[in-house]
């Protein structure tokens, strides 16, 4: 087998220096009755690289890519062009087979790369400092939450209705067993965003508010106010950003007075992957870090006086602390935090700016055109590059029909909220810079065909 | 944004160390230093070109008019920086990695190429289900692998990793006693276990007691039973244990657990031990992660991203999360989610991930697996424990192998650091190795022998390369037990020597700051001591 390098040769004379007789001595401590005889059953045999990647291959080929047709879709994963050095770079050996940083004398790379994201994120977001990465926004989102409670000693949660229906679903199934108390529910297809009613409801008991900006309905608003208000009433304010890009044209989060903010940071790098792997943004005030989950990166000395960098604050974590820790986490998202921090780089602020502002112009393009569609008309008020539609019909068939003719366009709110038959004529409709002029004109003429 | 020196070159770079081969720029040779992005890039730099101008913008109050502070570079200085900070870290692609309880194993190309097919890298997470079937059918086969390798009755796919994947168990066995209107609090947690065991448990409400070990470090079965009663919820344990031991006790320890109401939770960790040898069903676990980026051989990324799929037993599997992949008579796929919970899988605990998973590691753990098949894995198994045991068996002259009497290890040798030279421990023979070339062992876990050192070599070493590790290891201890001096301040050959955590700890520098904002100083120092 092309993976495993002993010959027939080098194990017997490894178990002749073990003192062994064979392999099966080896195992001597399973139960008989446990072991297997042979190979399991049901399974087929080893294979070579040729027949596994015609298996693979023909898997492949019944998915129709995003690339292959005009592509529309948004919702918490978004479809940008990655430069091809991102790809090359993260596959270079040394970061994609190194292991968590441990070793900091042999593991430089890494860890300034880890230094380099944190620093990027924290500016990005608008806030002091930024972790090493968590697994993705929707539990980077959950951990907030928890790391409210923390702070404030409270643990009633107030979810703006516009956080992604996934994160909601997240932080519902925690908090059945956590004690947390939700308060939560479904948007309304308004508009504006729930915000000033949620800053009327903060009160003593809350431990935190969450928001989501751009919202699932793609809105955005200013938070100022909601900030002030979370700040009188001794609550934090968590913004959840699931597409950063955004940051490069609207307000950061930290800036109008968000106190934790995290975010998924696929958008930038990573590419769709079907929703995995994905990297989670998590951010925050200093005087907070010291009750954030996860990896940080320190900047330090070593012995000859050299800057180098290190994991650090570790006490807050579970291989230290044990039942005490912040939080579970281990593996994090290192290769993806690498992918967002190089595409980064290239973007620079200029490059940043440059790419948010095509993709709201494009998208206020592909709104405008869409809403020329007889009975289609777009609710947001504000927007970056994702908006809702209203249909004159239920959008979920609509999305299949649209399918049907190659279009991929959007995610209907019936997918995200089967229960409420009120937002089934929702269509949540993405445009980034990867959507052409024709795709937008063979979308908004497909619809147009569909809803005749 | 101020570039302090867009060359690159900092005047104290070379400044460090009474070492005679300083140079003028701080390099030596091939080992290249790289100064930070925010240090040679610039705000008004890009390495990224577009077909258009940015348009006229009408965003109001919104519009973010601050400067950020990202730094931007071309794209040749771009690959130069990151190619350079490569050239830093050790990783498997560069030799031995034998981290214990990480399973550092060669992590196969073609994983890499089938994860980047189009088909699977370029689609989105929400679209039409009719428009990825394939994918639908990956997670479903995968799903089939892991049944089937580990003898239980079901899957869950989506934890991300595996703190992940214990939570889902956790939170399986919370659901499944719910339902039986019980309302148990403890989990039983050995002390051997990986941090992530107690404080997976302690993040889904319970309390932690630990289980005591017998002399030979295994779980104490007698002590195990007299604490089982109606206010345990089960046992975290995990199997092969962290000491590199097999517990030969699990079958009964899982009968003793049903018996008195509660479930068993294996970490799975240590799978690559049995893969194909022995399947967890037979020995009555009710829930295991498995960690697709150890024992499948998805790549560690230098810190993830993992894939923590969860085996259940039929007694768990009913409240196991959503969404899943399932496979209808007529050969199609369907995602159960929120909306055909209800029919389909009505206990379910509820969703714990955005989406459906880490679809990027199951197109390469079931390219691994496809690749290996069953034959291939049980050969995994046993050229892993072999080649632990060869070099428990070569090295137990030199180290102490605290459990070496009790018989063979399985896929990781432990040794302490009992009997070297005053002053010497464990911290030293790793900084020592680092020298010679290798990634240390892990250390200092578990906690339950003196200096642990915990060697994982994985099935994917030759014996030549085992044979040069156990040459310098042996060098290594044996320098230590003679006191050699050098050795406190190794390596002397790593891009850094020995780093301050102390200092990294006392005064957080977690981003980077203008110098000029405060030459030299801690850029946080408002970060209180609580």
């Amino acid at each position: 087998m092309r993976y495993l390098p002993l010959t027939a040769d080098d194990r017997s004379a490894m178990l002749g220096v073990i003192g062994a007789a064979s392999i099966d001595d080896l195992f001597v401590d399973v139960p008989a009755a446990a072991r297997l005889d042979g190979p399991i059953a049901d399974l087929p045999g080893q294979a070579s690289e040729l027949a596994v990647e015609r298996h693979m291959g023909a898997l492949a080929r019944r998915n129709r890519a995003a690339g292959d047709g005009p592509f529309f879709l948004g919702a918490g994963a978004y479809r940008h062009h990655v430069p091809a050095s991102v790809d090359h770079l993260i596959q270079r050996g040394e970061f994609l087979t190194a292991y968590t940083p441990y070793q900091p004398e042999i593991a430089q790379g890494t860890l300034q790369m880890l230094f380099e994201f944190q620093s990027q994120v924290a500016r990005l977001l608008g806030t002091d400092v930024a972790n090493a990465s968590m697994y993705d926004g929707s539990t980077a989102c959950w951990e907030a939450v928890v790391m409210a409670r923390r702070i404030t000693k409270r643990a009633k949660a107030l979810f703006s209705t516009g956080v992604h229906p996934h994160y909601r679903s997240v932080a519902r199934t925690m908090a059945k067993y956590t004690g947390d108390v939700l308060v939560e529910g479904d948007p309304e297809l308004v508009p504006t965003t729930d915000w000033a009613e949620l800053a009327a409801a903060v009160d003593k008991d809350v431990s935190c508010v969450v928001v989501q900006y751009p919202d699932i309905l793609g809105r955005i608003d200013d938070m100022a106010a909601l900030a002030s208000a979370c700040q009188a009433s001794g609550a934090l304010l968590i913004a959840v950003v699931t597409e950063p890009v955004a940051l490069g044209l609207i307000k950061s989060p930290g800036e109008m007075g968000a106190d934790i903010v995290v975010g998924e940071g696929q958008s930038i790098g990573v590419g769709l992957q079907f929703g995995g792997p994905y990297v989670g943004l998590f951010a925050c005030k200093a005087k907070y870090v010291r009750q954030m989950p996860g990896r940080l990166c320190g900047e330090t000395v070593d012995a000859n006086g050299k800057r180098g960098f290190v994991l650090t604050l570790s006490t807050r974590e579970q291989h230290i602390r044990r039942e005490k820790a912040t939080s579970n986490i281990c593996t994090n998202s290192g290769l993806c935090a690498l992918a967002f921090s190089i595409h980064m780089t290239l973007l620079g602020e200029a490059g940043l700016r440059q790419l948010a502002a095509i993709n709201h112009g494009r998208a206020k393009t592909a709104a405008a055109e869409l809403a020329k569609v007889p009975g289609v008309s777009v609710l947001n008020s504000a927007f970056f590059n994702e908006f809702t539609l209203l249909l004159p019909t239920a959008a979920r068939p609509v999305v299949h029909q649209l399918a049907e003719r190659d279009i991929l366009g959007g995610v209907s709110l019936g997918r995200l909220y089967p229960e409420n038959a009120g937002l089934e004529n929702g269509l949540v409709v993405a445009v980034t810079e990867t959507c052409t002029a024709e795709d937008i004109a063979a979308f908004a003429a497909a619809l147009k065909e569909v809803l005749a | 944004m101020s570039t302090p020196n867009a060359s690159g070159w900092r005047p104290e770079m070379n400044a460090g160390g009474a070492d005679d081969s300083t140079t003028f720029t701080g390099n030596r040779a091939l080992m290249l230093e790289e100064p930070l992005i925010f240090e040679i890039g610039s705000t008004e730099t890009t390495g990224v070109d577009f077909d258009e101008a940015a348009p006229a913008l009408d965003l109001g109050t919104l519009a973010r008019s601050a400067p950020i502070g990202l730094p931007g570079l071309s794209e040749s200085e771009t690959v130069r920086h990151y190619t350079r900070l490569s050239r830093q870290n050790y990783a498997i692609d560069l030799g031995l990695f034998p981290l214990g309880s990480c399973t550092m194993k060669h992590n196969p190309r073609l994983n890499e190429k089938v994860a980047r097919m189009p088909g699977f890298a370029d689609i989105h997470p929400l679209q039409p289900q009719e428009t990825v079937q394939g994918a639908l059918a990956v997670i479903n086969e995968l799903a089939n692998w892991l049944i089937k390798l580990t003898g239980m009755h079901g899957v869950a796919m989506t934890p991300k990793a595996g703190a992940h994947g214990e939570l889902c168990g956790i939170l399986c066995i919370k659901a499944a006693l719910e339902a039986r209107g019980e309302d148990r609090r403890v989990l039983l947690v050995p002390e051997s276990a990986h941090g992530t065991n107690p404080a997976t448990a302690a993040f889904a409400g319970f309390s932690v007691e630990d289980i005591p070990a017998t002399p030979e470090g295994r779980v104490d079965l007698e002590a195990l039973k007299a604490r089982l009663g109606p206010d345990v919820a089960g046992v975290m344990i995990t199997n092969p244990n962290t000491c590199g031991l097999f517990e030969r006790d699990m079958k009964a320890i899982s009968d003793a657990v049903h018996a008195a109401g509660g479930y068993v939770y294996c970490d799975g960790a240590n799978f690559n031990a049995i893969v194909g040898k022995v399947r967890p069903g037979d020995l009555g676990v009710d829930a295991m992660h498995i960690n697709l980026h150890k024992t499948f051989s998805t790549p560690h990324g230098g810190g993830g991203p993992g894939s923590g799929p969860v085996v259940l037993s039929e007694a768990l599997a009913p409240y196991g999360p959503i969404p899943y992949a399932a496979r209808y008579a007529d050969g199609s796929f369907k995602l159960v989610e929120e909306e055909s919970a209800g029919a389909e899988h009505p206990d379910t605990f509820g969703r714990m991930t955005a989406f459906h998973g880490q679809m990027g590691m199951f197109t390469r753990a079931l390219t691994y697996m496809l690749s290996h098949g069953a034959d291939g894995l049980k050969q995994v198994a046993e050229d892993a424990v072999l080649n632990a045991n060869y070099i428990l068996r070569s090295l137990d002259d030199v180290l102490e192998a605290p459990f070496g009497g009790s018989g063979p290890c399985m896929h990781e040798a432990l040794f302490t650091d009992n009997g070297l030279a005053e002053g010497f421990s464990t911290l030293d023979i790793a900084k020592g190795i680092i020298d010679e070339g290798y990634h240390p062992m892990t250390v200092y876990f578990p906690l339950v022998v003196h200096g642990a050192m915990l060697i994982e070599p994985t099935e994917t070493e030759s014996k030549a390369v085992l044979d040069q590790f156990i040459g310098a290891l042996r060098s290594v201890a044996l320098r230590a037990k003679n006191g050699d001096p050098a050795l406190k301040s190794a390596p002397h050959f790593a891009p850094r020597a020995r780093l301050d955590e102390t200092r990294a700890a006392r005064n957080p520098v977690l981003a980077w700051s203008e110098p000029a904002v405060a030459p030299g100083e801690p850029s946080l120092s408002e970060i209180g001591g609580s």
